[in-house]
């Protein structure tokens, strides 16, 4: 494409200067950017190919988000006869909204409850559990501290789905399977989180502090709890929200665990209405599996925009060398 | 031969292939010869002394009959469990045998899968509960499916003898005739698909239960089985009777490219675009309460056939109760399991839009008379009970369909996807068949 043997290009001196990628600007619409000025951090070098492309990503991102909500307005019959990124003839979403409550005597309601009990005990377990370790990882010496680590960075590189049919089994012999405590117990650990914790704390706590408080006569405890936990405060919300998605969203574990309807979580829920359509006899509930989705990614969302400014300064701690 | 059977229990399930060398899949110890006559006596007994019947099963009319059971038998406390639609619950029933632990004591098993269940003796023969006296009372179908053997492993529960299923406003706008032959049929195709680009005589997209059951209906008979002995052949005239057809219907894009089961399905039965469909007649119950928009629309038809004059059919879906072998409280189950199936239960789950698998609810003037407002008034269970009686019942199933049925769309599936005739993706499948069954230690010959 350089093309420099054609004869063509030597009689066309009008071509522009080869660096300006398409699309770019005219350059009268955007006077300040002319400013010859260096660029610095405080003001970032603007890129329109970088722009489109995140838009791009933005969009097809939230085109299924937008498909979920436009859905949940929709009958189960205008679900079928209408444009999915659209509105639909009749709103039904607060009609919707209150038959996903209702369906099947209200069990929407039960598979909430379990899933926020499976986040509030899992997850926060799970990140308490985290901390702890990670904290004593960090900070103390002792034997076989090594091999802790091997065993940490296997137990990342091991999916739980790899996991779930040994558990099932082990649980099994334990009588422990059909009941909640075979959701529980395996989402109280994360060997992720685990290794976050470890590797915040080595930065975020000067072990100098720690000295300090024992110096001035408090016990390990009460070092840890007064003086490290409220340093440790942007990774733990960090690994609190990585295991309360994990456990939000978990599948496959409960699928093979539970059996029994009543302590399913809102995703085998969800998954046991779908799959009415596809029996003998059975119900297609499509609009409420959709409403019910709806539903269902609301609290994730919402505990994202809450937790979001400790999450965000937590991923950067430790990138800035002080 | 020890050493083949311990193989064979070893590696069958798809779960046990993941947990393998863990515990042995439906390890039952006994030979099955030594179990004692269960009397119609000890049942009663069982029933007065009570106790817990724990059920796994997703079919929606159970509900009300286990209702009825307790109602009837106040000792007997019955818990009906959907532990997951077919496959999902195949996974966790496989996974309580493996573990030995949580099997339940009365499972739902399409016709399908049975005989996995009944070769590795994880289900229990009823034929010392009397349940091999029953034999007269079913359609020839599903009681053949029920027997391996000399055993009867689970009671029929409702059965799917086919019918067409056709748009008749779709028709009649386009003055099309109900077809009586596959001849027919894709004349019909290509004439609504020319006289509206947008409507389809049907859809498929590769679907091993439909396939398996036009193959039952044109003769074919892939699949040998006696014990662990299996053949698999899909060269023979029946066979080539289907493809040849159905191979046109594909290679003229007259069928409709969308998956069974969707609401985008769904939604083309109630606007059109799928014309026909050719399923087992438990379908008018999901026309109900899925295509209500199309209501009055639709009527059922005799199957084409694949001979003019000839009166063939073939089932497809319809699924049975079973007893696991490792479930407790046997007698109780039975109990249970016969109310359901061959008692007071048919008619409760006939009332609540189930079809029945026993050839005197099948012939009963009520039943045949039944009018189906959905279909505009006609009484179609005539079209279905006929369709039961016609239904040749020397088919069988591979030990290993559940496992077959998961590898057909990567197998026999491109032909509706490539330009791979649909003969040779059936050689695919049979290939594919062929290797797991040998890896899990059946004999297995092409």
């Amino acid at each position: 494409m350089t093309g420099p043997s054609s004869p063509v290009t030597t009689a066309s001196p009008t071509i522009p200067a080869p660096a300006r990628a398409p699309g770019t600007p005219p350059r009268l619409r955007t006077p300040r950017v002319r400013t010859p000025r260096r660029h610095t951090a405080g003001r970032p070098r603007r890129s329109v190919l970088l722009t489109v492309l995140t838009g791009l990503v933005l969009l097809y991102s939230l085109i299924p988000l937008l498909w979920l909500v436009v859905s949940a307005t929709k009958t189960q019959e205008g679900l079928a006869g209408s444009f999915g990124l659209w509105f639909g003839g009749d709103f039904a979403l607060w009609d919707n909204i209150s038959a996903t409550f209702t369906y099947n005597d209200g069990v929407f309601t039960r598979w909430f409850l379990n899933t926020l009990l499976y986040v509030v005990v899992g997850a926060g377990g799970a990140t308490f559990l985290a901390v702890l370790g990670g904290y004593a990882l960090a900070k103390f010496d002792f034997l076989g501290k090594r091999a802790v680590f091997a065993v940490v960075i296997g137990a990342v590189a091991v999916p739980g789905t790899a996991l779930a049919v040994p558990t099932f089994l082990m649980f099994s012999k334990m009588g422990l399977t059909d009941t909640p405590w075979a959701v529980l117990i395996p989402s109280l650990i994360s060997p992720f989180g685990l290794y976050l914790m470890w590797v915040f704390a080595t930065e975020a706590i000067p072990t100098e502090l720690m000295e300090a408080a024992r110096i001035d006569g408090a016990s390990e405890l009460r070092t840890f709890f007064q003086v490290a936990l409220p340093l440790l405060a942007p990774g733990t919300v960090t690994v609190l929200l990585f295991t309360m998605v994990a456990t939000w969203n978990n599948y496959f574990l409960p699928l093979i665990m539970l059996k029994d309807p009543d302590w399913y979580p809102l995703t085998l829920g969800l998954k046991s209405w779908n799959a009415q359509a596809s029996t003998a006899g059975g119900d297609p509930v499509f609009h409420l599996v959709i409403t019910g989705s709806l539903i269902t990614v609301l609290p994730l969302i919402a505990a994202f925009l809450l937790l979001q400014r400790y999450w965000q300064s937590g991923l950067a701690a430790g990138s800035v060398k002080e | 031969m020890p050493q083949n059977t311990r193989r064979l229990l070893r590696g069958i399930g798809l779960v046990c292939a993941l947990a393998l060398g863990a515990t042995a899949c439906g390890g039952s110890d006994d030979d099955g010869s030594g179990q004692k006559q269960v009397s119609a006596a000890d049942i009663k007994a069982a029933l007065k002394k009570g106790g817990k019947v724990k059920v796994w099963a997703w079919e929606p009319t159970l509900k009300k009959v286990v209702t009825d059971f307790e109602k009837e038998h106040p000792a007997v406390d019955v818990e009906l469990v959907n532990a997951g639609t077919n496959k999902d619950q195949y996974t966790a029933l496989q996974n309580a045998i493996s573990a030995k632990k949580g099997v339940p004591d009365v499972a739902q098993v399409e016709y399908y899968a049975l005989s996995q269940y009944a070769l590795t003796k994880s289900i229990t023969d009823l034929t010392p509960f009397g349940a091999d006296r029953l034999k007269d009372s079913y359609s020839p179908g599903p009681w053949n499916a029920v027997k391996s053997g000399d055993g009867v492993y689970a009671l029929p529960m409702d059965s799917g003898p086919m019918a067409l299923f056709y748009n008749k406003k779709v028709f009649d706008k386009h003055k099309i005739k109900v077809p009586t032959t596959w001849d027919e049929y894709l004349q019909a195709a290509r004439k609504l698909h020319k006289a509206d680009p947008k409507a389809y005589i049907t859809s498929d997209t590769g679907e091993a239960g439909l396939t398996t059951s036009l193959l039952w209906q044109a003769g074919s008979r892939p699949y040998k089985v006696d014990g662990t002995k299996v053949g698999i052949d899909f060269s023979d005239k029946g066979a080539r009777t289907y493809t040849e057809t159905w191979q046109k219907l594909i290679d003229e894009k007259l069928v409709a490219q969308i998956n069974p089961w969707t609401d985008e399905w769904y939604k083309a039965f109630g606007d059109g675009t799928i014309a026909t469909l050719p399923t087992g007649a438990w379908m008018p119950a999901n026309f109900a309460s899925g295509v209500k928009e199309a209501a009055g629309d639709w009527r059922a038809a005799p199957l084409p056939q694949w001979t003019a004059g000839a009166e063939a059919s073939a089932e497809n879906g319809g699924s049975s109760l079973a007893l696991p072998e490792l479930g407790k409280n046997k007698e109780l189950a039975y109990a249970f399991v016969e109310y359901a199936n061959s008692g007071k239960g048919v008619q409760t789950r006939i009332s609540e839009g189930a079809f029945p698998a026993t050839t005197k609810d099948l012939k009963s003037k009520a039943f045949q008379d039944t009018e189906f407002p959905y279909f505009g008034g006609q009484k179609a269970n005539k079209v279905f009970a006929e369709s039961a009686a016609n239904v040749a019942d020397d088919w069988k199933y591979l030990p290993y369909q559940v496992y077959a049925n998961s590898v057909f769309n990567d197998t026999a599936g491109k032909a509706y996807v490539s330009g791979t005739p649909l003969s040779e993706g059936l050689k695919s499948w049979q290939d594919a068949s062929v290797k797991y069954g040998t890896e899990q230690g059946f004999s297995v010959q092409k």
